[in-house]
């Protein structure tokens, strides 16, 4: 709910599913970059360490896709609200 | 189903992969649960309620597309015949999809039709339309299957589960999310599956630049005396020897008539712009999808052209070397498997899987709006209430998926029929695109006209590919010396010409329809002011669809520039 009590879509917002997902997989390979980079590991990759710089700019773009539809939420306007709904 | 099952290779997922590959099966079906609590009408099932913002609908427009075949097709292209292959996005897509923007999407979302089918209905009768409307819908179905098929094979490569399993587990899938939430389900998970399948590719790019020494690294391994690296004149990749005419059958035959046809008129992409909410959203979408479409490549063709220079298999399949089963078509599973940690690996599945489902999704749902409302509405049962057309929807959504699995077996136990029927069908869209816009700017153009250009195109496209060397395989005749993507550029500029001709002749002995029939259908018959939002002229430049267009079109000739 925003401070002007119009209703948004809140986590239904498609910004909030897609940051999330993302934000989720920069977590789990930014942790498997730092905990889990073997020399077995790095040596596929000639030794550039793939999950950590992968993990952490997936966690930059999920970041940002919250931060987004945090300040630009998606008003539903009132003609279109159904019974039940969020 | 045999030859998929001992596969020559596997990649070594272990749990946290299968975590990853997990989370995104459990979003994709939350969006389905979701979007089902905003479905109320027909229109909110078919066309999202005409609500989207222009973003989300003009990275569905390039999802859609981005599916089984795009990226395992232009990478396999990339491994084969190097940079050429870029031809397919900056000449063979980008161009239409800014036409469709400017042109073409303003007849299409202002006159309030609902499908591509049905402007030709309103346009052409009857005629037209049923031959559009049918040939569309059984395309989609048996496209559908191909990459179902595709996707089941990759989940078999990958995780070894038996074929027919993962078939049905991907069906059950989409068929979820698809007639639960009908299109806007179908729209939220193509935008997801955009970002997961960048997710995943621009990594293993990343990762494939450093392995071989970047640009430099490439420049110096692939092997010389191939066009490699240079995109023109493209003889490889058209089997054209003459550069000339190498270079007219890409301009013309790829990136005029091949190309405008597909986008411009084939309903699975213009459905997506019709979603959005108001007409110059509805022209934004295409051209702002041709943005990411203009560097794909990047991440899809780059890859290909690495694999060939760093996987084992692969740069024996070059060398003419026996390379075990190994096909340009796994490049990308290939570089997966020797580059990949596991982790990153997951989300590479993960990316594979969504691009599958996109592609198929977007058949699916692109199929349930033409049957409902162009066939079933129009021929079978007119004029029920509105929830019937819904239901009816998603019926078709269950039954085309039913039908998939049965067109993806058949795609594994005859593939070579199945590709040559996929080439045949892409002969219906070659003379749509002439079609459609001669009855756009030529008011005078008839109903018979538009069946019988129709029909006579898609015959002499089918004409010269049976006359071309290997069209249709074995069943060629041979008598014309062209052959590979070449013979289809010919086979397409053919229906061009012939539609427009047989069009103008058969116009010219025929009564045209009444000028009050046509408006809002043919441009010197509507009002301008319909074709335009009445505020776009305030719109700021990054809103604008004619700026938008003009600087894509500059990037797009920079881009061709820079890697001539």
């Amino acid at each position: 709910m925003t401070a002007s009590g119009k209703k948004t879509v809140g986590l239904f917002d498609i910004r909030f599913i897609i940051g999330g997902l993302i934000g989720l997989y920069g977590v789990i390979l930014t942790l498997l970059g730092i905990f889990n980079a073997s020399d077995k590991e790095l040596a596929k990759g000639d030794g550039l360490n793939i999950n950590l710089w992968a993990g952490l700019g997936m966690l930059v773009v999920g970041i940002a896709f919250m931060v987004w539809a945090r300040l630009r939420p998606v008003i539903v306007p009132d003609d279109v609200e159904s019974p039940g709904g969020p | 189903m045999i030859h998929t099952a001992d596969s020559t290779f596997r990649l070594d997922a272990n749990a946290v992969d299968y975590l990853i590959v997990a989370a995104y099966f459990l979003v994709v079906i939350g969006i389905g649960l979701m979007a089902r609590r905003q479905v109320s009408t027909s229109l909110d099932f078919f066309l999202s309620g005409r609500s989207l913002p222009a973003w989300v609908t003009g990275l569905a427009f390039i999802s859609a597309n981005l599916g089984a075949v795009e990226i395992m097709g232009m990478s396999a292209n990339g491994a084969e015949f190097g940079m050429a292959t870029v031809h397919y996005f900056w000449v063979g897509a980008v161009p239409a999809m800014l036409f469709l923007g400017i042109v073409m999407m303003p007849f299409y979302y202002g006159s309030g039709v609902r499908s591509v089918p049905e402007f030709m209905r309103r346009r052409f009768g009857t005629g037209a339309h049923l031959v559009n409307a049918l040939s569309f819908a059984v395309a989609q179905l048996l496209i559908a299957g191909i990459n179902l098929y595709l996707l089941a094979t990759i989940v078999n490569r990958l995780l070894g589960w038996p074929t027919w399993v993962s078939l049905i587990v991907a069906a059950l899938i989409v068929l979820t999310y698809t007639a639960l939430g009908g299109l806007s389900a179908a729209i939220y998970n193509e935008v997801l599956q955009f970002f997961v399948i960048v997710a995943a590719l621009l990594p293993l790019t990343i990762v494939a630049l450093h392995k071989v020494g970047g640009w430099e690294g490439i420049k110096d391994k692939v092997q010389p005396g191939q066009e490699q690296l240079s995109s023109w004149p493209g003889t490889d990749l058209t089997g054209i020897d003459n550069p000339v005419l190498s270079v007219i059958g890409i301009v013309f035959g790829l990136g005029f008539v091949l190309s405008f046809g597909y986008w411009t008129t084939n309903f699975v992409e213009v459905q997506r712009a019709m979603a959005s909410d108001s007409i110059s959203a509805a022209k934004r979408a295409p051209i702002i999808g041709a943005f990411p479409k203009m560097f794909i490549p990047f991440i899809v063709i780059i890859p290909g052209i690495i694999a060939a220079i760093v996987v084992k298999e692969l740069v024996d399949l070059k060398a003419d070397k026996p390379a075990g089963d190994v096909k340009y078509n796994d490049a990308i599973l290939l570089l997966m498997r020797d580059l990949l940690p596991n982790g990153m690996l997951g989300i590479a599945i993960a990316g594979l899987l969504a691009s599958f489902m996109a592609g198929m999704a977007a058949n699916i749902s692109a199929f349930n709006t033409v049957f409902s409302y162009d066939l079933w509405q129009q021929y079978v049962q007119k004029d029920r209430e509105d929830s019937y057309y819904t239901r009816i929807g998603r019926i078709a959504t269950v039954a085309a998926t039913v039908i998939a699995i049965g067109t993806a077996g058949i795609a594994s136990n005859y593939s070579n029929m199945m590709n040559y029927l996929q080439t045949l069908f892409g002969f219906f869209n070659a003379p749509l695109f002439a079609t459609f816009i001669l009855g756009m700017f030529w008011k005078r153009m008839t109903a018979t006209a538009g069946w019988t250009g129709l029909v006579s195109g898609t015959v002499a496209a089918v004409l010269v590919a049976f006359l071309s060397e290997d069209t249709f395989g074995s069943a060629s005749w041979g008598v014309l010396g062209i052959k590979g993507q070449g013979a289809s550029f010919v086979a397409a500029g053919a229906a061009f010409v012939v539609d427009i001709l047989v069009s103008v002749i058969v116009t010219m002995f025929t009564r045209p329809r009444d000028e009050a029939d046509l408006e809002g259908l043919v441009y010197s018959l509507t009002p301008k002011e319909s074709l335009v939002d009445p505020d776009e002229v305030h719109l700021p430049w990054y809103q604008s669809p004619p700026k938008l267009a003009g600087l894509g079109l500059a990037l797009v000739i920079v881009l061709n520039v820079i890697f001539w």
